[in-house]
């Protein structure tokens, strides 16, 4: 057995298929000349005759993995980020979405922490993409260990899906193991004066902030968002009932990501002081991962500063 | 499956030909021009070389046909219907609300459909997961892509065309219904395609040229594409857009135009 405790998301995702693959001869892995970052390297090497190669060619990829979805196979398609939503948005829409092809897009180097690679590799509007289209799930694990949980259920569950991996080492979430539960939040710390709703990597970082609030008695209730469609009304709305201020935090554009989501939710049923932590409606550039993050307004400092903003809020709502 | 002769596959082209006239003239909207030029492909298709069995739509041991240029769907719906996958009473509610005959083909709707298209471009990648499909299953059914001259000119089919020889797909043959006009004119003036044979070889296709309307030799080639080694098939098959209506022949105006009541009985009486 592999231990995932060590490993950042792609790593653990490469992994995984790998041990998914021993007993399903229908998982099928297809890269576009990325399989050395992407890390389905592992997979092409256990199992060259069920990897497919397509080079440079994400449009193509993606048609194929529906071609093959629709004979009975379980495609796994994987390019970074980027290229997976921005690059073959029509195939994904025409040969996936819309048939409710059983194909997986799994991407990885989301986000600005792919870092020195600049604007051109950071995909910031994948999840707004991806949750525009109607038949995906969207997943955002937050760690290796939920990576691996979330690889298993997604191999079993029929659909199309999209899940958003990352490039960096990430820290561990889950250290003693994840259950993870397909299309619900999962109550990382429960508190009374607000909530953190947080996906990816920033879930992190919303513990760091829910301890530190703590120490300086803020009780803080932190939800990881993995599935960010169909996202988990229920859990926003007992979140608003029951702390009465949200902060949500996404590596991904304010517009059409979590915080937007949430905000529709929350908006529609139950208003409550809400502030969104994200990146504002423009392109980042070349930087050290922690580095973008701090200009960008994404650590744990940040989600405090937010956390005292909304609960400030509370009275005047 | 029934074997035909040449003349009553060329009946059945003719009767599915009126079947796209009065579709598309009942829905008031549609795509005559493509339609009629890939009628006799796709009866050659469909009632002489494929492999398929209309009361089983999903028989794993099928062959595949995809229609890539999708606004081309009513020769398809007319053939399905023909073959006997759903009632030819269906075709009347051609794009209608409600109807599981979409304005483009969708897989989720319409039996016998294989896949979804209409944006175009993606048929053929979709036919290369099949057949590598087929390969990973060893089963012997055969992969049929149907596209369009103006199609071409989408980079996904080049993506496509590199990707196919490289992995030696001959389970699988694309058929180009080449019939010179795209919705904004001529095909030589919007995007020149020639030299368009030799483009298919330099990517390592084994072409054959035809006339696609010549059912015999459409059936022919088709069944010489089957037993095909090593190399995927492209076949050029040289079309008139709008073929056996004379008005509509060569008409860029009938690419996406509905016939009014007037043109429709004209053009069932040449098709009589």
């Amino acid at each position: 057995m592999t231990d995932y405790t060590e490993l950042s998301t792609r790593e653990a995702y490469g992994k995984a298929l790998v041990e998914l693959g021993v007993n399903n001869n229908s998982i099928i892995v297809l890269d576009a000349d990325l399989s050395r970052s992407t890390m389905t390297k592992y997979f092409a090497q256990a199992y060259p005759d069920r990897f497919i190669e397509c080079g440079l060619g994400e449009q193509n990829m993606i048609s194929i993995a529906a071609g093959l979805a629709s004979c009975g196979k379980v495609p796994f398609a994987s390019t970074f980020a980027v290229f997976a939503s921005c690059r073959c948005f029509d195939q994904v829409r025409m040969c996936i979405a819309q048939p409710k092809a059983n194909v997986k897009v799994v991407a990885t180097h989301c986000g600005i922490t792919v870092g020195e690679d600049g604007s051109s590799h950071q995909a910031i509007e994948d999840l707004a993409l991806y949750c525009s289209l109607p038949n995906f799930t969207v997943i955002a694990p937050a760690d290796s260990i939920e990576t691996v949980e979330v690889i298993k259920t997604v191999v079993l569950t029929e659909g199309p899906f999209y899940v958003r991996l990352g490039r960096s080492k990430t820290p561990l979430v889950y250290p003693k193991g994840c259950n993870f539960k397909l299309g619900k939040a999962d109550l990382l710390k429960d508190g009374h004066d607000a909530t953190i709703i947080a996906t990816g990597i920033m879930t992190y970082m919303a513990l760091q902030a829910a301890v530190s609030l703590g120490s300086a008695g803020i009780s803080c209730r932190v939800l990881n968002m993995s599935t960010l469609k169909p996202i988990d009304q229920q859990a926003i709305l007992d979140a608003a009932a029951h702390t009465g201020a949200i902060v949500t935090a996404e590596e991904h554009l304010l517009h059409g990501g979590l915080g937007s989501m949430v905000a529709q939710v929350l908006s529609c049923n139950l208003p409550v002081p809400l502030k969104s932590l994200g990146i504002n409606d423009v392109y980042c550039k070349s930087g050290k991962p922690e580095e973008l993050l701090e200009i960008h307004g994404l650590t744990s400092a940040n989600i405090e500063v937010a956390v005292k903003d909304v609960i400030s809020r509370k009275s005047r709502v | 499956m029934k074997e035909y002769n040449i003349p009553e596959l060329e009946n059945i082209a003719r009767k599915l030909r009126r079947d796209v006239i009065t579709m598309i003239s009942e829905a008031g909207s549609g795509h005559p021009g493509g339609s009629l030029s890939a009628a006799d492909i796709v009866t050659a298709l469909y009632f002489a070389v494929m492999k398929h069995d209309p009361k089983n739509p999903k028989w794993p041991d099928r062959d595949r046909f995809i229609l890539s240029k999708g606004h081309a769907a009513p020769i398809l719906y007319a053939a399905l219907a023909e073959c006997g996958y759903f009632p030819l009473e269906w075709l009347g509610t051609l794009r209608k609300t409600g109807t599981c005959l979409q304005g483009h083909p969708d897989s989720r709707l319409t039996p016998g459909v294989d896949e979804s298209a209409g944006s175009l471009g993606m048929g053929l990648s979709v036919g290369i997961g099949m057949a590598i499909a087929a390969k990973l299953d060893n089963k012997s059914y055969h992969t049929y892509v149907l596209v369009g001259d103006g199609e071409c000119d989408e980079g996904q089919i080049w993506e496509a065309a590199m990707f196919a020889p490289n992995h030696k797909l001959d389970n699988l043959t694309v058929i180009v219904d080449f019939n010179g006009l795209q919705l904004d004119g001529f095909t030589k003036n919007i995007m020149n395609l020639e030299p368009f044979v030799d483009k298919w070889r330099a990517f390592n296709w084994e072409v054959i040229e035809i006339n696609g309307h010549d059912i015999a030799q459409v059936v022919d080639t088709l069944k010489k594409a089957d037993t095909a080694h090593g190399k995927p098939i492209a076949i050029i098959a040289h079309t008139i857009k709008g073929k056996g209506v004379s008005f509509m022949e060569n008409n860029v105006d009938y690419h996406g135009k509905a016939p009014n009541k007037a043109e429709t009985e004209q053009a069932l009486k040449e098709l009589s």
